[in-house]
Order: C-alpha cells, then structure tokens, then sequence
C-alpha cells in the first residue's frame, strides 16, 4: 500500500511539475537580449546548398573557428525553406527560438513587424564594423525604411538566365536572348521535339513571386502603394502577369507540366537537357551536383523589355540573398554580435559565398576574383546595376502568398487549356488582395 | 442481457452492504483512501489531458476573440479585443473570407462522404471476402494492411510523384498503356486534384475499416451462418440478414472514427499539394492553416478553428444521439 501510494504522488508531481513547465512558456516581451548564457549559441540556419548534409559540412569547420576564437559553442540547426517561416513563428510565439537566425531577406520587414528580432541600430552595426561595408542592394532587403535594420545581409543572389550551349547551337542560336521578344522568339525555336524552350516552376509561391516581380517592375509596377498598402490590380501588375503566364499559356516556350513543379524539378530538366533556359539564382553548384558539365551552360543577365523607356525598365532580377538575425531575447546578446561580425567578416564572406555560390554582400570581400568568374560575374553585375529589392512592407510575406497562389492558379489554367485572359488574371488578383489581412 | 447487469449490481450492493460498519468509526479515512487511489491514479492522464487538449483548445478560444495579427503575435496575450470580429468576418459569406471559408466546407462535406463510404465499402467487403479460410488468406490480410502500416508522409508523397503529370506512374498507366485518356491530366493541380486526393485518403483509410470490420467479424456465431445456410439462405441474404446487423454497433463506431479523421485530416491535402491547395480539394483543414500560418491572419484563422470544432461537435452529438436511441430501440 505504501509502495502504491509513493508511485501515486511520483506520478501526481510528475504531471505537475510537466504542467507547470509546459506552463511557464509565452512570449517575452523585454527590449534586448541579456548574457545568461555566455559561453553557448544556437544557430538556425537555412538551407543553403544542394542538402542539409552540405550545409553542416560548410559550416562546421566555420562554427569550430569561431569557438577556438572566443570560446563560444554554437549549436547548428540547418532548416529546409519550406518549414523556416513556421519555425520563426513558433518562436516569436513562444519565445523560445535561436540566439542568431537566417531569415530570407524579402521577409525582413514581415519579421520586423512582429518585433521578435533585434533592431540594427548605429550601435550594434558599429559592432560588427559599421553600415558601411554592406552593398547597399543588399541593405535595401534589411526592413522597412526609415527603422533600424531587422537584420543583417550574409549571402547576396541575384537572377540569371541560364542555357544550354549544345541546344542552342543545334536550334541555331548565336547568342542568349536579351529581351524578352527574342526570349520568345529563340524559346519557340527550342521548344519542338519533347524538348521546351523555358522552364518554370509554377506551384513554388515565392518563385513565383520573384519572376513576375520583375516583370511588374518593368512595367512600371510595385504591387504596394507608397503607404504600403496592397495594390494588385494595377495595370501593370495584370499586364505583367500576364505577360508571365503567356509564356506557357500563348507562347507556349514552358511545358503545361512546369505549371506543378515546387521542388526544383525544372533546374532537373534543364541539367537533363530536357529545357533549354531556365531563370534561376546561383544555380551554378546545383547544376553540378545534377551532372551538368560548366561547359555544358552559359550565363546571361536576365532579359529586359525592349524599346520602352521609363524607370523600372530596366529591372532584370530581385535583390535575392538571405539576412542573418538575432532574436530580441537571446540569453547571449553579446555572444551573438561577436558571431555575426565573425560570419560578416571579409575573411568568412569570401569562405561562405564561395561555397554556395552566391555573392558577398560585404563590399570588402567583393573583390575576390572567386566572384568574377563566368558563375558569378552576371550574378554581381546585375546586383550592381539592374536589381530592385522586394516591397518592404510588414504584408511582404503575405503577399508572397496570395499573389504567389493567383499566379499558381493562372498557370493551372495554361496547363489545363482554360483560356487566360485580361480579365481572368484581374480576377485571380482580385481575390489575392482581398485575402490580405486588415490592417 | 439485462438480467446479467442487473444480478452483477445486486451483488455489488450486496458485498458493500455486507460492511456496513468499515464505512464508520475510526477506519473511514483508510477507506477514503482506497476509494481516492484511483482517481489519484488517474490524475496524471488527467493533467496531461488537459495540457495537451484542453489548455490549447481554450488558448484557440481565447485568440479567436483578439485581433491578432503580426503586430501583436509575439505577446499575443496583450493583442487588442476584437469581440466577435474574427466570427462576423468567418461565416460573412457574401465578403471574400467567409466565401472562401464556404467553399472550402462544401469541398470538404463532399470529400468526407466519399472518402467515408468508399473506405467503409471497400474494408466491409475485403473483411468479408477473408472471413473463409483459403490458401494465402494470411498473406492478403497483411497486404491490406500495409497502407495503415505505413508513414503517412512517406505514402502521400509516393503518391505525389506518381500524380506527377510528365513522369507519373498513374499518366503512364492510364494514357501509355492503357489509352484510356486523349493526353496526360494534371492531378496535381486543377479539378481532378479532387480525384488525386479522395484517391488517396481511400488507399490510406480503409485499412482501418478493413482491420475493425474483421475483429467484429470475429464475433459472430457461425452457428448463424450454418442455420441461414440449412434454411436455404445465399451469401447475399447471410450477409444482409446477419453479417450487417451483428457488425452495427461496430460501424457506428468506425463511421465516427472515420469522419472526423477525414474532416480534420491535414496530412494528406498538405504533402499532396503544399499549402496552397488547388481550389477544387481546398479542403477546411488547408484553408485554416494558411488563412492563420500563410496569411498571418492568427485572430481569423483561430475562430474558424473554433466554428470547426463546434461544427464536429454538433454533428458528433446528433450521430451519438441517433445511434444511441436506435440501439435501446433494437434492444427494446
């Protein structure tokens, strides 16, 4: 009896004490960060190279450096995109997230609306060696304007279109396309035979996002008003969607089948030779573990519209990279400055954006030649002259949504033969901007 | 029957009235004790009950009535009041929100009628084909297992890739070789996701009716059978006069069980399609997630949760009501 009675309280403490620490959660609400725990990070990042295995083997030496330098332990956990944006949500909610975060830099202002990451103040980026060794591009896509940056840019990527020599050269073509007319143009040359002139992945929401972004912009379109309300509607936006959709539903250069791809299966079908162009960012790596010889493709600056003058026309990509963030209440405030000047550091820059392609936001590190190469030299060009930032507005990751779906179903549409007109697209973005929240 | 419970509470009475003096006197905080132990015994499931059903689900009721937004949802026990806002804006069905809320409902209705008959039918049909003994009969019953066997992510995404329209197993089967379509559909996106998704609900689900029909099987006289059988009844007759009513008090069960897994079910719309689902198998449980996880929209999202819950708990009350009384009617 006594035994029984023993297991009994056991078990009554045990479900309290479970009760009360499942409790004790909720979010924080304090200014900054404190140093409760100095010597131990933790560090979410996204994922960046061909698979998370990848992505420890590229920073695990990084990370160990950095512990041998200051002595902190940081603990890695790479997340897949698709989970990312839930993850940080869940965090914020609960307070109970990462020291340091990556974050994808169109979302910077969503996140800095929900007040859960550290503001970058003069003082903090002073820290890290001042503002003024980032690109401006790239500091464009840290949070909404006129407030402290919500984070910090890491990896810089810009859009590129990509093609296949021998495809071209067998279909008679000298030279990429630089408009979208001769894009057309060459795409229905290429697309015969099984083989299509332009891939697409047509149920991947932001990738959707980003290719009609540029051609909103050079049709003189922003999605959002200057008071960073939404703006779907606009003519530009409808005739630019428009304008995206008809390559498979007029033009008939992208295979109706891209209109379900989510998961890079149309960079598969390019590698295969299956697609002769794709518009893709740092797809350089990728393509090399999918088999593909660098000789095998070249590298243009994404096409244009041709012979309309006008600012935005010239826009070819969105300022892509990811941001690296520290959460408000991290238990190692001073712990995770030090790690993001150490990732921010020229010498790191040149390490990390080497290993994955991309391009380094750090003016410094720049100027390695590892950045001018035939990969990367359109890439940084284009950064330079002809990329425009997503609208940084706290409804960003929103928009990425119910526009990313309008698209999504336009494309279903092409796909499926119903007819996609004017009045179609204006209807789908109807509804998108319905769908967004009130304010 | 009756007469059985009835004798086994006489007795009960009748042991605890036979000590009558234990339950005074000096020895009544010992009997407190015994009588205590099991509910002290049970308070464990209790709390973790609640902790893991009951706290969220009151935290849910709590968010549906707070404007909750990006804003306010890092403390979001501090957001602003809405009052019944969240509500007004979900069932409004002549705004964008409520209409869409409908919509995903009807496609949602439609899909767990279907989804429940057809698991019902194929798991009462495949229980009653092994019921004879024959050559293999163990081996077919562990093949029909193996979709409730297997992870659920594992066996939608298999069949995601099959779905796929260029390189699709189901493309190649139904256009390449057997002809039977002029030239590949998508499943994956436009009307026939529909099809794509009640598909595979059917595959993963009636198992589970396949697996309960059987073990109520198994409580049937045969001496049933035999007698139908010397009075001239055919399988049809046996199956209708005796197999069906002996299995309803099993079937009210499993058509419960079955459609509120299938009503809420979020696994399979969500792996098959992303969270964005076509509109044709925009099931309730997608609409919720991304109106609340896609949009932002937490306030929202958290009323429509509730409706949901209320909805099912309406429908589950009005089922238990019905097949409760028509059982004391049959017992009667």
């Amino acid at each position: 009896m006594r035994r029984i009675r023993a297991a009994a309280i056991g078990a009554v403490t045990l479900s309290l004490a479970l009760a009360a620490s499942a409790c004790g959660g909720g979010s924080s609400t304090d200014g900054g960060g404190s140093n409760d725990s100095p010597k131990t990070l933790t560090y979410w990042a996204s994922n960046q190279g061909a698979s998370i295995t990848v992505d420890k083997k590229v920073l695990k030496p990084e990370l160990d450096k950095f512990e041998k330098q200051t002595g902190i332990r940081v603990k890695l956990e790479v997340i897949p995109w698709s989970e990312l944006l839930n993850r940080i949500l869940t965090a914020t909610t609960s307070g109970q997230g990462p020291d340091v975060l990556n974050i994808g830099n169109t979302w910077s202002a969503s996140l800095q609306a929900s007040g859960a990451l550290l503001p970058w103040d003069t003082k903090n980026f002073d820290s890290i060696g001042g503002k003024d060794r980032f690109v401006d591009s790239a500091l464009g896509s840290t949070g909404a304007q006129g407030e402290d940056p919500a984070a910090v840019p890491l990896y810089s990527m810009a859009y590129a279109l990509y093609y296949n020599k021998k495809m071209f050269a067998d279909a008679g073509i000298s030279k990429p396309p630089a408009t979208w007319d001769e894009l057309v143009a060459d795409g229905k040359k290429l697309s015969k035979d099984g083989k299509w002139g332009l891939g697409a992945e047509g149920a991947n929401l932001s990738e959707n996002i980003h290719q009609v972004f540029v051609f909103a912009k050079q049709h003189g379109a922003d999605f959002f008003t200057a008071d960073g309300k939404p703006d779907f509607t606009s003519k530009g936006a409808v005739t630019a969607i428009k304008q995206y959709v008809d390559l498979m539903a007029k033009d008939k250069i992208i295979a109706p089948g891209n209109a379900e791809y989510a998961q890079n299966q149309s960079l598969s079908d390019f590698a295969k030779g299956k697609t002769a162009m794709v518009l893709w960012q740092t797809a350089s790596a990728t393509l090399a573990s999918l088999g593909m010889k660098d000789d095998e493709w070249g590298v243009a600056p994404a096409p244009v519209r041709s012979g309309t003058p006008g600012s935005g026309t010239s826009v070819n990509s969105m300022v892509a990279g990811i941001n690296l963030a520290v959460f408000k209440n991290t238990d190692n405030h001073d712990g995770a400055l030090k790690f993001v000047k150490f990732m921010t550091s020229d010498a790191e820059q040149k390490i990390l954006n080497k290993a994955y392609g991309s391009i380094p936001p750090v003016k410094a590190a720049q100027s390695d030649s590892a950045f001018n190469t035939k990969a990367t030299a359109a890439l940084r060009d284009t950064l330079a002259k002809s990329a425009a930032a997503l609208p940084q507005v706290a409804d960003e990751s929103q928009f990425e949504t119910s526009v990313g779906t309008a698209v999504k179903e336009l494309l279903a549409d092409a796909a499926g033969g119903r007819p996609v007109t004017t009045e179609s697209v204006k209807a789908k973005l109807e509804k998108a901007q319905q769908q967004m929240p009130a304010k | 029957m009756t007469t059985t419970t009835a004798t086994a509470e006489t007795d009960r009475r009748t042991v605890s009235g036979s000590t009558p003096g234990a339950a005074r006197g000096p020895r009544r905080p010992g009997r407190i004790r015994r009588i205590g132990l099991p509910y002290l015994l049970l308070l464990p499931a209790l709390v973790l009950e609640l902790l893991v059903h009951l706290v969220p689900m009151v935290i849910g009721i709590l968010m549906s009535f707070k404007a909750l937004t990006r804003f306010s949802i890092r403390d979001w026990g501090a957001a602003p009041w809405s009052g019944w806002d969240n509500y007004k804006i979900s069932v409004d069905i002549n705004a964008p929100a409520g209409e869409a809320l409908l919509h995903s409902f009807w496609v949602t209705c439609g899909f767990t009628v279907l989804s429940v008959g057809l698991c019902w039918l194929l798991g009462t049909a495949a229980a009653i084909f092994l019921q004879d003994t024959f050559r293999g009969r163990g081996l077919l019953r562990t093949l029909f297992l193996v979709p409730y066997a297997l992870p659920v992510y594992t066996a939608v995404i298999t069949w995601a890739f099959m779905f796929q329209h260029d390189n699709g197993l189901v493309n190649h089967v139904l256009h390449d070789q057997l002809g039977l379509t002029d030239k590949p559909s998508f499943w994956l996106i436009g009307d026939n996701s529909f099809i794509a998704l009640l598909t595979v609900s059917v595959w993963k689900g009636w198992p589970f009716a396949f697996l309960v029909v059987m073990a109520g099987l198994q409580n049937i006289p045969k001496e049933l059978y035999e007698a139908a059988a010397l009075d001239g009844a055919g399988m049809w007759q046996q199956i209708r006069r005796i197999t069906l009513p002996s299995l309803r008090p099993v079937n009210q069960v499993l058509v419960l069980v079955l459609f509120l897994w299938t009503f809420n079910d979020f696994n399979t719309p969500y792996v098959l399609f992303g969270k964005a689902a076509p509109e044709a198998a925009d099931l309730i449980s997608i609409h919720v997630y991304q109106t609340t996880f896609a949009t932002w929209n937490f306030g929202t999202g958290s009323a429509m949760s509730v409706l949901l819950l209320l909805f099912l708990l309406v429908v589950t009350g009005l089922y238990l009501l019905l097949t409760s009384r028509r059982r004391k009617t049959a017992d009667v």
